[in-house]
């Protein structure tokens, strides 16, 4: 059921989520946030919380922070829907594209 | 729950900025050599300089572990003639390097007069980054297949373990190429900074060179800064800097929310060093040339800036039907072409319309020979840049280069437009000390004019360190000008003063429109007046509406004042050059002739009491280049041993 209680916000940036966190791997170390060319994410106020996505229209899709989380499937790389990539499988020729 | 938005759903209000916010707070650095920007180059200057026993202060935007272009990683360290495996000899390529445009390859076929090449950038690279590739093995890069995980591989030399890339290399000719991980690179330098002792401030944004006594044109003697994440004002002062910044890849476009910064180069790279020089009144060269960014309309992720996504060396491109298309096979026969000649391009283009070839193409990885689609897909596109994350995305997503083939974008997503274009290429005029026009200021990698690649920036950084280190230990220090610093500090902080007006994304749009329409494909003496007009404007009206929220913010406005000077730069340059260069990209309608031999040379602009000043170099103005890195080298000593 939708919800009927919403407030009024403005269009929010968007693709706004270039990773997924998982905060059950998570353990707020911030490794990433010191990583980033760009300053894309800021500590969570909550110790111990994943970072917060601050500047995602800001990402440059470099992947350090991806690339050097110590605790691997914390931090997963998300990429806008309009640059997932397709192949095609060689021998059967079905169009395959990236659908995680 | 890790998007802003969500937080200020659950809580109602936005989280508190996470750093202690530090305006009004001043710190003071003393160093002998400080070095602006922590990249590849910066890193190299700042550990060379260490090396010398001297004090060293290391300046980055962002975070030295992995900032600057070669930060995620590199696949190969270019031109490296020195390497034993080497079929060419280092001189001779430095000259080959310096006639025939093309440096990182495929290299024009004949040597021009009209090559805008850089001498000595190129001397230096073929004399010293095979030294500089051993020293960044002793720090920990890795450079050679230790773990035989190619042997066989075509390149591979088992002795020494090298991995030879075909790049400029047709048939095994010069060997002049190695493959290398560079994801292990930036970690190790900074590794390096610290044991030596290097002063590192991260995250500080320097804004521009203190002058003595404030004049333009004199002496370099500190930078002013600020922390992009606090806000707290930085005054260095030194008595040699390296300018180590990077290129401008944001002049001529903003694009954010369409799919995040992707023109090969990040948001950060906006100029600095180079309107940073300019308003110094240091001498800057080929600021009229511009590259087209080559994205598509699609403005997707390619592996490699204008390569196409599935181009990559040695795979084969076929058409939807399997039929292989004319492309160079990109591998050793072709030396790694990853382009087609124009001609043959424009015959595929043609044939794509008759129905001789179906769209879309793909890269052939699965008809590549196992080995080497293991250098391609681990090795080489493993390490390159920012291509790690990619790589490991297709393969969590499924993708198996043994059995799929990867789409190529050519073609159907439509061409750049001649108004997206580069800045690189320009800079500051060098002697054989790397040293700008001005005393106390060095210049090292993508901020020199023609500068090369990775190595090119690591080889010319460390040689740019020892000859800042040098010159150090034989200046006294200078004083800096009070004035000089109030007018930088009050011209930093107005836009955190202002709530309302313009930010930085509409400033840099309106700037970068400026750019499209008066400084790209048409150029004439009159669209280049308007546009000078036009950035006038929005310094004298605009400007001074700026506002930022936060230091993060305050440093992307203050990054759209460099962008701004650098387009004023390029438009003086553009206006100054009275003839087309193809080399440059560079078409004046005005004045169509396409490299007259009277106007192959350097044009150069400098800034002299707030007035522009013009004026020319002979395209080899370095003299005999072994002659001369001989004679400026006497006491060089190769591979550190400390």
């Amino acid at each position: 059921m939708a919800q009927k209680n919403i407030n009024a916000i403005p269009n929010i940036i968007s693709p706004n989520t270039p990773v997924i966190f998982n905060p059950d791997i998570c353990d707020g170390c911030n490794q990433c946030v010191e990583v980033c060319q760009v300053d894309v994410y800021i500590p969570n106020p909550e110790k111990g919380k994943p970072p917060i996505i601050l500047h995602p229209d800001e990402c440059w899709y470099g992947g350090c922070c991806v690339n050097d989380c110590p605790r691997p499937g914390a931090i997963t790389f998300n990429w806008p829907l309009q640059q997932r990539a397709y192949w095609k499988d060689k021998a059967t020729g079905k169009v395959l594209r990236d659908s995680y | 729950m890790t998007k802003w938005h969500d937080y200020l759903k659950k809580n109602g209000k936005a989280p508190p900025w996470p750093y202690a916010v530090e305006y009004d707070k001043e710190q003071e650095i003393e160093t002998d050599v400080l070095v602006i920007g922590g990249g590849i180059a910066g890193c190299w200057a700042a550990i060379s300089a260490a090396r010398k026993g001297i004090r060293v202060t290391l300046v980055e935007k962002g975070n030295t572990i992995r900032s600057g272009a070669g930060g995620p990683g590199c696949d190969h360290w270019c031109n490296v003639p020195a390497n034993p495996h080497s079929k060419v000899d280092p001189d001779e390529w430095a000259k080959v390097l310096t006639e025939r445009p093309g440096v990182l390859g495929p290299l024009q076929k004949d040597p021009t007069k009209c090559s805008y090449g850089n001498g000595i950038g190129n001397q230096i690279q073929c004399r010293e980054d095979y030294d500089t590739l051993l020293e960044m093995e002793q720090m920990g890069g890795k450079i050679r297949d230790t773990n035989d995980e190619y042997v066989g591989a075509e390149g591979r030399y088992d002795d020494t373990k090298f991995m030879l890339s075909p790049r400029v290399s047709p048939d095994h000719s010069t060997e002049v190429v190695i493959r290398i991980w560079g994801t292990t690179f930036k970690p190790a330098l900074k590794e390096e900074c610290k044991r030596l002792g290097v002063n590192i401030y991260d995250r500080v944004m320097v804004t521009s060179l203190l002058t003595e006594g404030g004049i333009q044109g004199a002496r370099v003697v500190g930078a002013i800064g600020f922390n992009n994440r606090t806000g707290e004002f930085m005054v260095f002062k030194s008595k040699a800097a390296v300018l180590a910044t990077a290129g401008n890849y944001s002049l001529w476009m903003l694009n954010t929310e369409l799919a995040g910064y992707n023109t090969f180069r990040s948001r950060t790279m906006t100029g600095d060093g180079a309107a940073m020089a300019w308003k110094a009144g240091a001498e800057l060269t080929l600021m009229e040339r511009s590259g087209i960014l080559n994205l598509g309309t699609g403005f997707k992720h390619t592996w490699y800036g204008g390569a196409g996504d599935a181009s990559y060396e040695n795979i084969q491109l076929v058409d939807a039907n399997g039929k292989k298309l004319p492309w160079p096979v990109q591998g050793w026969p072709d030396g790694g072409a990853m382009r087609p000649a124009p001609e043959i391009h424009e015959s595929i283009r043609k044939g794509i319309d008759t129905g001789e070839w179906a769209l879309p193409f793909y890269g052939d990885f699965p008809a590549m020979p196992d080995i080497e689609r293991k250098v391609t897909w681990k090795l080489m596109l493993g390490e390159e840049s920012t291509t790690k994350i990619i790589t490991n995305t297709y393969n969590r997503a499924g993708f198996d280069p043994a059995k799929h083939l990867l789409q190529n974008y050519q073609f159907i997503e439509g061409t750049s437009p001649s108004q997206w274009r580069t800045t690189s290429g320009s800079g500051p005029i060098v002697d054989w000390d790397l040293k700008t026009t001005l005393d106390g200021l060095y210049v090292a990698g993508e901020q020199m004019f023609s500068a090369g690649d990775h190595s090119y920036a690591a080889s010319t950084g460390r040689y740019a360190g020892r000859k800042a280190a040098a010159y150090a230990g034989q200046v006294n220090r200078a004083t800096v000008s009070k004035e000089q610093v109030a007018l930088e500090k009050a011209r930093i902080y107005a836009p955190i003063k202002r709530s309302d007006g313009i930010d930085w994304k509409e400033l840099q749009a309106g700037i970068s429109r400026t750019m499209q329409y008066f400084c790209s494909e048409f150029k004439t003496e009159s669209l280049l007046d308007m546009g000078l007009d036009s950035l006038k404007e929005i310094e004298e009206v605009f400007v001074p509406r700026l506002y930022a929220f936060d230091p993060h913010k305050l440093m992307r406005s203050i990054e759209d004042l460099s962008l701004l000077a650098h387009g004023q730069a390029i438009l003086h340059a553009s206006l100054a050059r009275k003839a087309s260069s193809q080399t440059l990209n560079f078409f004046r309608i005005d004045y169509p002739e396409v490299d007259p031999p009277e106007w192959c040379k350097f044009v150069t602009i400098k800034l002299e009491n707030g007035k522009v000043k013009t004026g020319e170099l002979p395209m080899n103005y370095w003299g005999d280049m072994k002659a001369n890195y001989e004679a400026h080298n006497k006491d060089y000593t190769g591979v550190y041993k400390g």
